[in-house]
């Protein structure tokens, strides 16, 4: 019943963002699209460096490269978050369901207790 | 935000470490919040998705106590069980959770029962699994598989994408 296709596809976006350096990249091309060299600009890192954190995050689905642009602008792929978004609502909303059933079942124990005394 | 007493469930998946963290508050004091996790009776009667039943094999809700049960409906039917690792009244549970057609998914959960004041309790359910797969397939399926509205939704998605 699980689609793994898609649980594989959360787990790559989820590994792709365990990663603090990656965080970063990904809050900044929230903001808007920008090149490898105006991502490396805020680490002390290199150009090749960042370069291989866009790879994981490109093969995870959650950023693209424009092929045609000379700048090559990396652009963040934002339905991936609100498919992460989705999954994560779902469980919560399931969770909640489970809750409010428990809501019921508690008020149900105070009666029998006022009618035990 | 909404002006309501009752607060709606919160969810916390941490990028950090493969767990998740839900939160939620009662109109009810630890005692009984407890007693409807410790019960058989009672737990039976909540746990689960909406609409599912479930069969109760063994509930020994103490620590180094054990459970097993059969939870039913929408024509599927699942086991599921774990270990008591630690249970302190009113307190704290520590449990394993596991779906027997999963062998290798074990979940260590960690369930705290909060007083805030007002004969209300704070529940804080940690879920902690061993790979960020492991987490996200709980995330994905969870106990709580049913073809829903969201499934459906996500399936369309999946197909654009």
């Amino acid at each position: 019943m699980v689609d793994n296709a898609a649980t594989d596809r959360l787990s790559d976006v989820f590994a792709a963002l365990a990663d603090p350096t990656r965080r970063d990249i990904v809050t900044r091309l929230a903001r808007g699209d920008a090149t490898v060299t105006e991502l490396s600009r805020p680490y002390e890192v290199t150009i090749q460096a960042v370069s291989k954190h866009l790879k994981v995050l490109e093969d995870a689905g959650v950023v693209s490269r424009s092929r045609e642009a000379q700048r090559r602008p990396v652009h963040l792929e934002a339905e991936v978050f609100d498919l992460m978004t989705k999954w994560i609502e779902r469980y919560r909303r399931e969770a909640e369901e489970r809750y409010s059933r428990l809501d019921t079942v508690l008020e149900a124990m105070s009666d029998t207790e006022r009618k035990e005394k | 935000m909404t002006t309501d007493t009752k607060k709606e469930t919160q969810i916390i998946v941490d990028p950090e470490v493969p767990l998740v963290r839900i939160i939620r508050e009662f109109d009810a004091p630890p005692e009984k919040v407890f007693r409807a996790h410790t019960d058989p009776e009672i737990f039976k009667q909540w746990t689960g998705p909406n609409g599912y039943e479930n069969e109760i094999e063994t509930f020994d809700c103490r620590t180094g106590g054990s459970y097993r049960y059969k939870s039913s409906g929408d024509g599927w039917e699942g086991w599921f069980r774990g270990s008591f690792h630690e249970v302190r009244p009113n307190s704290v549970i520590i449990q394993t959770f596991n779906y027997e057609d999963i062998p290798d998914g074990v979940s260590l959960d960690r369930i705290e029962f909060e007083d805030i004041g007002g004969g209300r309790t704070r529940l804080t359910s940690t879920s902690l699994v061993d790979s960020f797969e492991g987490r996200d397939a709980f995330i994905a399926s969870g106990m709580e598989v049913g073809v829903t509205e969201g499934y459906l939704r996500l399936d369309a998605i999946l197909a654009a994408s």
